[in-house]
């Protein structure tokens, strides 16, 4: 017969249990914590220039440290337009992408493939930020923007949204280089969405006939759509939160004074980047963070949107299998 | 109507449907082409950045790269100074970030998996994971760095955690919800208490894919200059003081790649070079290890 175990064991357990049980919980709340601390502080740091100038901010296009006289709009305005020229890349080359993936590619390629793509969205910022200022920044100006400018500088229109100094910084190339890092993200849910659809739905279409683009178009995207949007919108929110890609090609330029696709522009994130840690404690860095705030609270709104999306479909799938 | 009459008919409507046909074959074939050039087009990017980092990082790396603290402009130098902070800041963060998220994590998935409280922290956790990291510089600037008066390594730190944890808790809660429920029961049959269970049971046959997920934060962390801009600052010199501005890879490069100075560039690229090294074989290392154990 083996020792009875020692008397206090059992009592142990319970004790340990609650300890452990709080620590867990602890660690979850902590979670909910950072979240709401963001949130104050951010917002205790920016009060100085929310009461001065409360929502008048974001549409103002002053930027003067000197004068101390703020607003956001030109950063507001750049952070959308290069977020908008991304999506419009990046949405048409992540759906082609997703559906090479789940479609086309030869079994044996999907996974090296989606491996690459996975890749692709795990390089650093910085260095796609870089590679573009040093690399593909001079190659856009001399063999995209010089040849569009000669042939149509002279129209009045289409001259002045392609007119700037043929450096290669500005709105596109922050536009392009942006693009190029969400591809992988957008491809990735879009793949990972499109193959959660019943084979079933898509052999019958198959039966009746239908080619693949009807197979994709017609029974994969409506029920994946919810998804696909919802990965849109996560792209979204990387392409506004993002800020050493952005920073180094944007050209950071304060003015807004003409809608050029070439025009050095600035960002939200560019301008903190840049600027905060020059600022002086005052109105300056109060603006900053009240950029912050603002960028903080526009991701916070598109993820929520793409959350709700993406769980929906979750739903629909849920109901139908 | 005549004979004749109807197989003219019969002829124009196969003729018709023929076309249609075809029509709808050269759709699907344009389509596919193009699907096609949307992949090729994805990889271009990624071989052409891949190639520029390993050709110029190359030329910009020599032993003293590795040795030698960064230099002022135009002088011999190297960027050991700003390895050695990266690489402090990046373990002291993942040290402090990962028993966060993993005990968040076990919370989510073994004790409270239904409840209002774990899908508030899910919800929370899914915008923390996607916050600009921008962000999370200026709150730990305004909490830290604000009230003490000086940007140090301890900020960068923080900030750099701050980023771990929600990755984190991500993966251990999807690889503890993979563990089967059988494993668990037979523990707690045994007598165990649910503090034993999960830590040596469910948590361990867990292990790769936990592991994993620090090992992705880790890659994440490593190439964030955002967060570092106004926490952790820069440094020119060696130090290993945490009280003090800490110099560090991503925001080096920043530095020197900005400049309009030919050797600053030179270690720029020699440091996206060894970024680049780093992440993608830690990345590659995460999937090594999912893929065998699990």
């Amino acid at each position: 017969m083996t020792k009875p175990p020692p008397k206090n064991k059992p009592r142990s357990g319970p004790l340990a249990d609650r300890i452990f049980a709080w620590l867990a919980k602890g660690a979850a709340l902590f979670t909910l914590a950072t979240l709401m601390a963001i949130l104050v502080s951010l917002t205790i740091s920016a009060w100085p220039a929310i009461s001065r100038y409360g929502f008048g901010f974001l549409t103002s296009t002053s930027w003067d440290p000197v004068k101390q006289d703020f607003g956001g709009l030109v950063m507001i305005y750049g952070t959308l337009m290069t977020s908008l020229i991304a999506l419009l890349i990046a949405v048409p080359v992540s759906f082609g992408i997703a559906v090479f993936l789940t479609e086309l590619s030869p079994a044996w390629l999907k996974r090296p493939l989606g491996t690459a793509i996975e890749l692709l969205a795990a390089i650093p910022s910085i260095v796609y930020g870089m590679w573009g200022l040093l690399v593909f920044g001079p190659l856009l100006a001399q063999y995209v923007q010089q040849p569009l400018q000669s042939v149509f500088g002279g129209l009045p229109y289409l001259g002045a949204l392609l007119s700037g100094p043929p450096v290669g910084i500005g709105i596109l190339s922050a536009g392009i280089i942006l693009a190029i890092m969400i591809i992988p993200f957008i491809a990735a849910v879009m793949r990972d969405v499109f193959e959660i659809t019943p084979t079933l739905l898509k052999e019958s279409a198959y039966g009746l006939g239908a080619t693949t683009w009807e197979v994709v178009t017609k029974v994969v995207l409506p029920y994946t759509k919810s998804g696909v949007i919802g990965g849109i919108m996560l792209g979204l929110g990387r392409a506004i939160g993002e800020t050493m890609a952005v920073t180094f090609v944007i050209g950071n330029f304060n003015q807004l004074d003409s809608l050029s696709l070439f025009q050095a522009a600035n960002s939200i994130t560019s301008a903190l980047a840049n600027e905060f840690a020059e600022a002086g404690e005052g109105l300056h860095q109060a603006s900053l963070m009240y950029l912050g705030l603002v960028l903080f609270f526009i991701t916070f709104v598109i993820l929520t949107l793409s959350k709700v999306l993406l769980s929906q479909l979750k739903k629909n799938e849920g109901l139908k299998t | 109507m005549t004979t004749g009459e109807l197989l003219l008919k019969q002829a124009d409507l196969q003729a018709a449907r023929k076309a249609k046909f075809a029509g709808r074959k050269f759709i699907n074939q344009v389509a596919l082409v193009m699907s096609l050039l949307a992949m090729a087009f994805g990889l271009l990017w990624l071989f052409w950045i891949l190639l520029d980092t390993i050709v110029l990082g190359i030329g910009g790396m020599n032993w003293t790269t590795l040795t030698e603290m960064t230099p002022p402009p135009n002088d011999e130098g190297g960027l050991a100074n700003a390895i050695y902070g990266s690489f402090l800041m990046v373990m002291l963060a993942a040290l402090v970030g990962t028993p966060i998220g993993v005990l968040a994590g076990i919370y989510l998935a073994e004790f409270d998996s239904q409840g209002w409280l774990a899908s508030v922290t899910r919800f929370v956790n899914d915008i923390l994971l996607s916050a600009p990291s921008i962000v999370i510089g200026l709150f730990v600037y305004s909490v830290i760095v604000f009230r003490f008066k000086s940007f140090s390594g301890i900020a960068g730190v923080v900030a750099l955690a701050l980023i771990v944890v929600p990755i984190v808790i991500r993966t251990t809660e999807n690889m503890l919800q993979l563990v089967p429920a059988g494993l668990r029961e037979a523990a707690y049959a045994l007598g165990a208490p649910k503090w034993k269970v999960i830590l040596s049971i469910t948590l361990r046959s867990a292990r790769a894919g936990v592991v994993t997920g620090v090992l992705l934060a880790v890659a994440r962390i490593a190439g964030e200059t955002a967060p570092l801009l106004f926490t952790a600052l820069s440094n020119q010199f060696w130090t290993s003081s945490l009280a003090e501005p800490m110099a560090s890879l991503p925001v080096t490069i920043f530095k020197f790649a900005m400049s309009p100075y030919e050797n600053w560039q030179k270690l720029a690229w020699a440091g996206v070079f060894i970024i680049t090294l780093a992440v993608l074989g830690l990345n590659i290392l995460a999937r090594v290890l999912t893929r065998s154990k699990i």
